[in-house]
């Protein structure tokens, strides 16, 4: 019988540690078939920020350092400076790229950094178990905003993708998701551009996913996925915010 | 080859730092450091290198990071309260096994101190420079000279041990200009045959029959990480044996042995020449390398003629005075001469000092 799917090279076959119905796992395996395909996967690095996506960091074949908590982009920054030709992307959770690496993120994006973020906004810290994140929906509760989110006290969520997008020098910038068949492929399809983009030395390009976080939303994967659609991409709308992809 | 010129110190360092093979540098303005990354930013693309301005400490820090993953020699340089952001990068690097090399030009503090030269970053500097007890070599230059030589060495050093290495300066280092004789300039050929040998380990991407490049200071085992905390304990005790550098005057006659690091041991130094001329038997520990600490000069100290160790640091209160107590072990007892808070020590404050030990009779 002819093989008409296997799981790409660029996951080494160790187990992954994410929870049931996250979506680390699925955007990890779309960038390692988007390397493999595009053939890219034996010059890229991954810089992985500090959260969940550190499970990752023994699975994925490929090149591989951990940034300190938020410094993923500087990381980037310094190695694709010093090694034009390597293909360098950063992995980050919300609490890394828009909180503590607020500054770090932003600053690479405005100086059109040649480098490739895939940002992962699941609305809540995950590896620390549940705390507020700078994108916590309002009202959303987290346990360090155990009434949930209250404007007053803790402001409103952070648009990562449209603050970003107030910048010149971005190239591209698209929110996807993971949430169905059709999403996924947008995704991996993003995915593709940002590194094609990089590769054709455009500039910073930037995919956020939106995601859920069953576990410490506390919902089971099946109401965590209704959460997401009803609540998650109100806040963030799924769509391409910039793609200068085609302007030279 | 040999000729002399009159540099800046933060000039000469950043000149040494090029001839090198440095290639990429990032920094965030402080002063008294900021002839460093000036200089960086007209030299390093004159060399094909890279210089970028961080938007912070921790963002330059964690450049350097990148870039001394992929074997490139790699360096920021801060002051003081700056280093104390670097110090999560730093930590980093020395658990990933990440070669780099940093200048603190040491101003006073704590806090945002005073911008003017201070040695109250010992303690940061030699025993805890960032979280988790990792050791560096750390030189300490006492003139322009040496801190080129020692910025030199120091890139060795770093790609030898896959160690952070600091260049401990301080405001009077990084602004004083003095004649130097400059190294020499490394090769294209070399500078780039200096990185493909840390082709390995380095995160620039590796085919899929090669191990690839994994840096991560994380782990999930316990077990993991205790036998990498011991495989650094291994490196970090070899200095003891290979690293150490001092400068040892008069040891076997004086009756008052100084220690002094840096623009201290500069004071203490002419003070001691001074003395010796009217007489005075006065003999100098001058560590150069404060990390490891030369605690054996401290055994070849006559002890049938010292009455005294003085302590000679630009820091209240006293830091470096714990290796000296530990190196003298109660053979002779151990004073102070101490200025703080960005003030020089001057001769005179030595003079006195010496005074009051000889004039206070015998042991
Ligand atoms: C300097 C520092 N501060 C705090 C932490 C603890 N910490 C580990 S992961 C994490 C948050 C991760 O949340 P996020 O970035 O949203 O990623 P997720 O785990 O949800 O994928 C925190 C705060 C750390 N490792 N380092």
């Amino acid at each position: 019988m002819e093989a008409v799917y296997s799981r790409t090279k660029t996951l080494n076959g160790n187990l992954l540690g994410f929870c049931p119905g996250c979506m680390h796992g699925t955007v990890f395996k779309l960038i390692g078939e988007v390397l493999e395909e595009m053939n890219i996967d034996s010059s890229t690095t991954a810089i992985l920020g500090i959260g969940c996506c550190g499970l990752a960091q023994e699975v994925v074949s490929y090149d591989l350092a951990t940034a300190p908590h938020g410094r993923a982009c500087a990381v980037a920054t310094g190695l694709k400076r010093a090694n034009p030709d390597t293909i360098v992307f950063t992995y980050q959770g919300d609490g890394d790229l828009a909180s503590i690496g607020l500054a770090e993120t932003i600053h690479a994006a405005n100086r059109g950094e040649n480098i490739t973020t895939i940002f992962i906004n699941n609305g809540i810290y995950g590896m620390t178990g549940g705390q507020m994140a700078p994108t916590t929906l309002v009202g959303m509760k987290a346990t360090t905003a155990p009434g949930g989110r209250d404007p007053g006290q803790h402001g409103y969520p952070l648009h990562m993708a449209e603050i970003i997008d107030q910048l010149i020098a971005p190239v591209y910038i698209e929110r996807v998701s993971c949430n169905n068949p059709a999403n996924v492929r947008r995704t991996k399809n993003a995915i593709r551009k940002a590194f094609r983009n990089q590769i054709e030395c455009r500039g910073y390009s930037l995919v956020e996913v939106v995601t859920s976080c069953p576990t410490n939303w506390g919902l089971n994967p099946g109401k965590s996925l209704g959460f997401l659609e009803e609540n998650m991409f109100k806040e963030f709308p799924l769509g391409v915010l910039r793609d200068n992809t085609e302007v030279k | 080859m040999s000729k002399k010129l009159f540099l800046k110190g933060g000039e000469a360092i950043a000149e040494a730092a090029v001839r090198a093979g440095c290639r990429f540098y990032a920094g965030y303005p402080i002063t008294p450091q900021n002839e460093i990354p000036e200089y960086m930013a007209r030299r390093q693309p004159q060399v094909g290198g890279v210089f970028v301005q961080g938007e912070s400490e921790i963002a330059s820090v964690n450049m350097v990071y990148g870039a001394g993953a992929s074997g490139t020699r790699s360096m920021t340089s801060s002051s003081s309260v700056g280093i104390s952001l670097k110090s999560e990068g730093i930590s980093y690097c020395a658990s990933a096994r990440v070669p780099m090399v940093y200048v603190n030009m040491q101003r006073g503090g704590p806090g945002v101190g005073t911008i003017q030269a201070s040695q109250q970053d010992y303690f940061q500097a030699t025993k805890a420079s960032g979280n988790g007890g990792f050791r560096m070599i750390v030189l300490a230059p006492s003139t322009v000279q040496e801190a080129v030589d020692m910025t030199y060495q120091a890139f060795d050093l770093a790609d030898r041990d896959r160690n952070p290495v600091l260049i401990l300066g301080d405001g009077v280092i990084g602004t004083i200009m003095e004649p130097v004789v400059l190294p020499e300039m490394k090769s294209d050929e070399e500078v780039a045959a200096l990185k493909a040998k840390h082709h390995g380990w380095a995160i620039v991407g590796h085919s899929r029959e090669e191990k690839r490049g994994f840096l991560t200071p994380g782990f999930w085992s316990t077990d993991s990480l205790e036998a990498h905390c011991l495989e650094l304990e291994k490196l970090y005790s070899s200095w003891e044996e290979n690293d150490v550098q001092v400068e040892e005057l008069y040891l076997e006659d004086a009756e008052v042995v100084l220690v002094a690091y840096g623009t201290s041991a500069r004071i203490a130094k002419s003070t001691m020449e001074i003395m010796r001329d009217e007489g005075c038997r006065i003999g100098m520990i001058r560590p150069k390398t404060v990390s490891p600490f030369p605690a054996r000069s401290f055994d070849r100290i006559n002890y049938d003629t010292c009455r005294c160790v003085l302590d000679v640091e630009m820091s209240i209160p006293a830091q470096m005075l714990y290796d000296v107590r530990l190196g003298v072990k109660d053979r002779a007892p151990v004073e102070c001469c101490l200025r703080s808070g960005g003030n020089l020590i001057e001769r005179e404050d030595v003079v006195k000092e010496i005074k009051k030990i000889l004039e206070g009779g015998g042991r």
